[in-house]
C-alpha cells in the first residue's frame, strides 16, 4: 500500500534551514572575505572600498618567501606542536595500556581518570596565566620549590630563556591534553572484540605481546584521528601562547594563530596580510581533515560501491550487446 | 612451578606499585598548580615572596579588596560569561538537534549529500574565518556586541553528528508515525515527543557546548572592546598588566575567580563528562 497525499519530505529542508542559514552568513560569508581581503591592500583603521592588488597573489608570495615572522611563527608552532604531541601520546598509551590491563586491575580509575582529564575543561587563558605567575623571577613558587630542593643555588629566569619558555608552553599543551587522548584511546581498547584478548590470552601471549601485537593494530584508526584532530587544534594554539608570554621571549612561542592576531588587532591593522596568512593555514587544515576522511571512510562500503559499478556497467554492456 | 608462579606474584606486584606511584604523581601534578592558586590567593604578598606553602593563610579578603579596588570585576565579567555561554549552548543543542532531526526522519533529495556536507565543515577552524568575520561584523556595527559570540552557534556540525548518531540509535520512526496518525504536526512531534527521548544527549552536549563557549578566548578578544563589555577569559589578561605588578595575592585570587564555577561544574559532573569524551572519540 502506497501512503498518499501528505509529502514530508518538505520539513527536511525546513529543519534545516537555521543551521544552513547560520552557517552561511557566519562561517561561509566571513571566509570568503577573508580570502578576499587576502587579495588586496586592505590596512588601517579607516575602512576603505575593497581594492584588488595589481598582482593578487602579492599577499600571498610576501608571506611565503620575504616574511620572516611568518617562518619563525610556521616553525614554532610545529615545534611546540611536536614537544606537546609525541609525550602525550605515549604516556596517553602507556597509561591505557595499564588502565585496560586484565593482570593488573587497577583500583581507582574513575578518580585518577577524573584528576588527569581535569586541566583540559579549564579556561586556557586562566591557566597561561597562572604557569606565568607560578615561574615568576626572581620569588616565584617553582624557583621557590627548586631552591628548596637544592636543585638550584639562585633564582633562575625561566621566562627569559627561549627554550625554556617554548617548553613550557609545550609542556602547558601536553599537560591539558594528555588525559583527553587517554580516555578516548581507552573507549577504543573497550571497543574491540574481547574474543582477540581471549584468543591471545590463550595462546599464552604475554602482557606486552598482547598489547603490541593485538592492542595497538586494532587502535590504529583511533590513533590516526587522534594525530589529525590533533594537529589541526595544534595549528590553531592561541591562548596559551598569547596569554602566557604574548608570543615572546624574542618571539620564541608566537604560533601562527599569534602571528594572525598580532598583524591585524595589535595596531598595525594589516589585515591583508592577516588574511593571507589565515588562507593559508585553511589550506593546511583542509588537506588535514581530507587526509582524516580519506583513512576513516568506510573502505568495505566504498569498496561494495565499486563493486556494485562494475556489475551494473556489465549489465548494461551486456544489454547493449543484446 | 610454585617458584614461577611466586615470581609471578611479585612482579605483578612490584609492577602495581609503579602503576599506583605514577598515577598518583600525574594526580598531584593534574591538582598541585590549581592548590597553589588557591592557597596563594589567601596569602598576602610579602608571604608569597618568602617561598612555599600549601596551606592557607587569612589574607582573603584583603586580596579580594585590593583586586576589587582596581580595574578587575569579576560579577560583571561572570555575568558577560554567563550570558554568552548560556545563550549560545541553548542555540547549539535545540537546533543542532532540529537539524539532525531534519536528517534522519524525512527523507528528501539532498539528505546525504546535506549531511557529508557537515561532516566537511567540521574540520575548518574558526580563525581561519576571522578577519572576514570581524570586518562584517565591523560594518554591522556588531562590534561590543554578545550576538556575533552566540549566534554562529546555530551551526554546530559536530553537535549535529552526534545528535544524528544518538538519534538513528534510539528514535523509532514508528512512534513519529503514531503522533501524525493522532494529529500532531510535525514541530509540534518534535518538541513534544522527540525532545524529552533525547536529554541524555541533550545534557552531554550542552555541557561540552558551555565549557568551549565559556573558555573561548579569541573572537570575543577581537569582538570586544570596551571594558563593560568583557568575558572572564578577556579579564584574565587584565591581571598581567601594570596595575597589580606587585599585588601577587590579588593576582591569584582574580585567577581563582575566573575558574571557580568551572571547578564547581567539573566535580559535579565530572562522570558524565569523562563519558562524553570517551564517546566523542568512538566515531567509528
Amino acid at each position: 500500500m502506497r501512503h498518499k497525499g501528505v509529502n514530508y519530505s518538505k520539513y527536511g529542508y525546513l529543519f534545516s534551514l537555521p543551521f544552513v542559514l547560520a552557517f552561511l552568513v557566519f562561517s561561509l560569508y566571513p571566509t570568503l572575505y577573508t580570502a578576499v581581503i587576502g587579495f588586496t591592500d586592505m590596512k588601517g583603521l579607516i575602512p576603505k572600498p575593497i581594492h584588488i592588488l595589481d598582482n593578487p597573489f602579492q599577499n600571498f608570495t610576501d608571506i611565503l618567501f620575504h616574511n620572516v615572522s611568518f617562518r619563525k611563527s610556521l616553525i614554532n608552532t610545529g615545534i611546540i606542536w611536536i614537544a606537546n604531541f609525541v609525550p602525550q601520546i605515549l604516556l596517553a598509551l602507556l597509561l591505557t595500556a595499564w588502565f585496560t590491563s586484565r593482570r593488573s586491575k587497577v583500583r581507582g580509575q574513575g578518580t585518577f581518570k577524573v584528576l588527569l582529564y581535569m586541566p583540559n575543561i579549564i579556561t586556557a587563558s586562566t591557566i597561561a596565566v597562572l604557569f606565568n605567575s607560578l615561574f615568576a623571577y626572581p620569588m616565584g613558587p617553582v624557583n621557590s620549590l627548586f631552591e628548596m630542593l637544592g636543585w638550584t643555588d639562585s633564582a633562575v629566569f625561566f621566562l627569559q630563556d627561549k627554550t625554556t619558555a617554548r617548553g613550557i608552553v609545550a609542556f602547558i599543551q601536553f599537560w591539558m591534553w594528555y588525559g583527553n587522548t587517554m580516555i578516548i584511546l581507552i573507549a577504543g581498547v573497550m571497543g574491540i572484540n574481547p574474543a582477540l584478548f581471549e584468543a591471545a590470552a590463550m595462546d599464552g601471549a604475554s602482557g606486552f605481546q598482547t598489547f603490541f601485537r593485538v592492542t595497538l593494530p586494532s587502535l590504529k584508526t583511533i590513533m590516526l584521528y587522534t594525530l589529525i584532530t590533533s594537529m589541526i587544534g595544534g595549528l590553531q594554539m592561541f591562548d596559551i601562547p598569547q596569554m602566557f608570554l604574548a608570543g615572546g621571549p624574542d618571539d620564541s612561542t608566537m604560533t601562527t594563530s599569534v602571528f594572525i592576531y598580532g598583524q591585524a588587532f595589535k595596531g598595525s591593522y594589516m589585515y591583508n596580510t592577516a588574511a593571507a596568512a589565515s588562507m593559508i593555514m585553511f589550506v593546511i587544515a583542509g588537506i588535514l581533515s581530507g587526509l582524516l576522511f580519506y583513512f576513516m571512510r568506510d573502505r568495505d562500503a566504498a569498496r561494495l560501491k565499486k563493486v556494485q559499478k562494475k556489475m551494473n556497467k556489465a549489465a548494461q554492456a551486456a544489454a547493449r550487446g543484446m | 612451578m610454585a617458584k614461577i608462579r611466586k615470581d609471578n606474584v611479585v612482579a605483578l606486584k612490584i609492577n602495581k606499585t609503579i602503576i599506583y606511584i605514577v598515577c598518583i604523581a600525574l594526580s598531584l601534578l593534574s591538582i598541585l598548580p590549581f592548590w597553589i592558586m588557591f592557597v596563594n590567593a589567601t596569602r598576602s604578598t610579602p608571604e608569597i615572596q618568602s617561598g612555599l606553602s600549601l596551606l592557607p593563610s587569612i589574607h582573603m579578603m584583603t586580596n579580594l579588596d585590593v583586586l576589587l579596588s582596581k580595574s578587575f570585576d569579576p560579577l560583571k565579567g561572570f555575568f558577560n560569561s554567563l550570558i554568552i555561554s548560556g545563550f549560545s549552548t541553548i542555540c547549539a543543542v535545540y537546533f543542532s538537534s532540529l537539524t539532525a532531526y531534519g536528517l534522519v526522519v524525512y527523507n528528501w533529495k539532498l539528505r546525504q549529500p546535506f549531511f557529508t556536507f557537515i561532516m566537511c565543515v567540521m574540520m575548518i577552524p574558526a580563525q581561519a574565518s576571522a578577519i572576514g568575520f570581524y570586518q562584517f561584523m565591523y560594518q554591522m556595527h556588531w562590534t561590543n556586541n554578545f550576538l556575533p559570540l552566540i549566534l554562529p552557534s546555530i551551526a554546530a556540525p559536530a553537535i549535529v553528528f552526534f545528535m544524528r548518531q544518538y538519534l538513528l540509535a534510539t528514535l523509532s520512526i514508528e512512534m513519529v508515525e503514531a503522533a501524525r496518525i493522532d494529529g500532531s504536526g510535525e514541530f509540534y512531534t518534535f518538541n513534544r515527543i522527540v525532545m524529552p527521548i533525547m536529554v541524555p544527549a541533550i545534557a552531554t552536549q550542552a555541557i561540552f557546548a558551555f565549557v568551549a563557549s565559556w573558555n573561548n578566548l579569541f573572537l570575543p578578544l577581537i569582538l570586544l572592546t570596551q571594558k563593560d563589555k568583557y568575558t572572564l577569559p578577556i579579564m584574565v589578561s587584565l591581571l598581567k598588566g601594570d596595575i597589580y605588578k606587585t599585588e601577587f595575592g590579588s593576582i591569584y585570587m582574580g585567577l581563582s575567580l575566573t575558574v571557580l564555577p568551572l571547578f564547581v561544574i567539573y566535580f559535579l559532573l565530572s562522570r558524565y563528562i569523562i563519558a562524553g569524551v570517551a564517546l566523542g572519540g568512538v566515531k567509528e
